[in-house]
């Protein structure tokens, strides 16, 4: 027997993941957050892990937007917002005001709920990101772009129109094209809010395969209002309600045996 | 129990469209007046002028002489004056709102600025033209040349330009910023990729609207001293100029003395319309053809 196993009963079952195996991305510790005087965020205490799948959910108004926005300072384009408390990204604390939101948003990429692609052309679009952090070699673009198509699954679709303006796409495509531009600088984490709310059955199915696909190499946080949805994809799942976090805990636990009654009634759609 | 009585209803209803048909009418009526009175000037300068449009009248020199008076002078100031305004205002006018709507902190200082720049566009345009003489004429000792003139004549519609491209860059949707942000472009970059592409149809279309305003003036010009003698055709931005509404205006005053003054005046400013009229079709041609869904 190995000291890991040996180890394992004295550990709940998080724990024992948190400590053996798992890669803290973001840390969030006592954040609090205002928009003037409206308290968004209350206490949040959270921690994202490395190449999983981290389902926000939790009725309209209660935070979730701000704290995945939060986690890349989108959130700071509001003038009034103030916060306290720390989010640590890889160890650095990314509400310092010294550090650098430019570098911060490189490596972790957001996609949007409604899909906003640029009114460029498909291939502007996801070279977009690269061409901003200085790549000018056509031939690297090209890869790139590639790619990042090919990684958010719509290269087949688009690889013969790339000239094309991105909003002659469908809106099922036109958000894996925004996935393929956030792919194309190369972060290490993907944002998304609210993906697929604006998408039909099949477009969702499409980018819930993908989100599966991607978590392979990326650690990706998705708020979503689609409680199958959160079932289905993720590996944990955090639970909001009037901007605290109610519960967090592997998406089984949420939703086979909740710890607080809040979240049992929210997932089996008693309110929210 | 319902609160709307049907039949109550039904026996206001007609007075009601009576009221409708009435108002109507009159706001036909109010219609018609400007469309009316605008036809009437129009018909009344082409009579006067369209005679005396030729191509002497456009390639002449000027002359006391109204047979063999050209306005290729005129034309010429025009022209080097629109060479100063349009980068003048453009530059000034779109780093100004780029700053006001993407760098600026929202606050007091911000609010400021704002009602300043509004109050200035209802500054009278003489007010300008003092601004000009004391400033670019004496202070700056340029003279009353092309430059004067401009520079007078960009400050004057600079607050035109600033809200028009404030505008288009407002109406840039914030989900395209927020997506070149989201990737961690740096503000300029977003501006200079994204925002300034997406409002150029409109911040171009405010340009455009603005110089016919700038074209089109003379008071601030009669204040800075263009001269009315007969001088050689301007050949750059420091040469002394006169432009086509004040060759309107002194030959208008001097029909007094000369009849025929009145209808060299009317060909004036059927040439200045057919410029304007010109700009004003670039600046819809540009919002139609640049317009874009977002
Ligand atoms: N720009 C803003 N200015 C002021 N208050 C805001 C702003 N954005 C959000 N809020 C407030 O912050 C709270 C949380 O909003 P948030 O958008 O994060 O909710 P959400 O959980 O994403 O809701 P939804 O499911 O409807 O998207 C709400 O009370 C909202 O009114
Ligand atoms: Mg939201």
């Amino acid at each position: 027997m190995s000291l890991k196993t040996e180890s394992k009963p004295s550990f709940t079952p998080i724990a024992q993941e948190t400590f053996l195996d798992k890669k803290v991305v973001y840390d969030t510790k006592d954040l609090n957050l205002w928009y003037g005087d409206t308290h968004a965020l209350k206490d949040i205490n959270l921690s994202i892990y490395e190449k999983e799948v981290t389902a926000i959910i939790g009725p309209s108004g209660c935070g979730k937007s701000t704290y995945i926005k939060t986690l890349n300072r989108m959130v700071e384009l509001v003038p009034t917002v103030r916060t306290t408390g720390t989010i640590t990204y890889n160890g650095m604390s990314i509400l310092d005001k010294k550090f650098r939101v430019e570098d911060l948003r490189t490596r972790v990429g957001m996609v949007f709920q409604k899909p906003n692609p640029f009114p460029k052309s498909i291939y502007d679009n996801v070279a977009y990101g690269p061409k901003i952090h200085g790549i000018r070699n056509k031939k690297i673009l090209d890869e790139i772009v590639e790619k990042s198509l090919r990684g958010a699954s719509i290269w087949d679709e688009v690889k013969d129109r790339l000239k094309e303006n991105a909003y002659g796409l469908s809106g099922g495509q036109q958000q894996r094209l925004c996935i393929a531009r956030c792919l194309a600088i190369e972060p290490d984490v993907i944002l998304m809010d609210e993906p697929t709310s604006a998408l039909d059955p099949k477009s969702t199915l499409r980018i819930e395969e993908l989100v599966q696909e991607l978590k392979k190499d990326y650690s990706i946080i998705i708020v979503t209002h689609n409680m199958q949805q959160a079932a289905r994809i993720s590996d944990r799942t955090a639970f909001f309600l009037n901007g605290e976090v109610i519960e967090f805990d592997q998406t089984d636990n949420i939703f086979t045996k909740p710890a607080d009654s809040r979240t049992e009634d929210y997932i089996s759609g008693r309110f929210g | 129990m319902k609160y709307i009585d049907q039949e109550q209803v039904q026996n206001k209803m007609s007075s009601r469209l009576i009221k409708n048909n009435i108002l109507k009418t009159l706001f036909a009526l109010a219609t018609m007046f400007g469309i009316v009175v605008l036809v009437i000037l129009i018909v009344r300068v082409l009579t006067q002028g369209l005679a005396w449009i030729d191509m002497d009248f456009i390639t002449g020199k000027l002359s006391t002489n109204a047979d063999r008076a050209g306005i290729m002078g005129a034309i010429l100031g025009t022209l080097w004056l629109m060479a100063v305004v349009i980068p003048v205002t453009l530059v000034l006018g779109v780093a100004t709102a780029i700053y006001l709507e993407l760098y600026a902190p929202k606050g007091k200082l911000q609010a400021i600025i704002q009602t300043n720049i509004a109050n200035l566009a209802g500054v009278p345009s003489i007010v300008y033209g003092l601004l000009g003489l004391t400033v670019f004429v004496r202070a700056m000792e340029f003279g009353n040349v092309v430059l004067a003139g401009g520079l007078t004549l960009s400050l004057l519609v600079l607050p035109i330009v600033i809200v028009a491209a404030q505008e288009a860059i407002r109406a840039v949707p914030q989900h395209l910023s927020e997506a070149s942000f989201g990737m961690g472009a740096t503000k300029w970059q977003t501006v200079k990729n994204i925002v300034l592409p997406a409002a150029l149809p409109g911040i171009l279309t405010g340009a455009i609207l603005a110089l016919s305003r700038a074209i089109g003036e003379t008071a601030p010009l009669t204040v800075i001293g263009i001269p009315a003698l007969l001088i050689p055709f301007p050949e750059g931005i420091f040469d002394s100029f006169t432009v086509m509404p004040m060759q309107i205006y002194y030959w208008t005053i001097d029909s007094v003395l000369v009849e025929e003054y009145a209808y060299l005046a009317a060909a004036t400013i059927i040439v200045l319309l057919l410029m304007l009229f010109i700009l004003n079709s670039i600046a819809v041609i540009i919002r139609n053809k640049f317009q874009r869904r977002y």
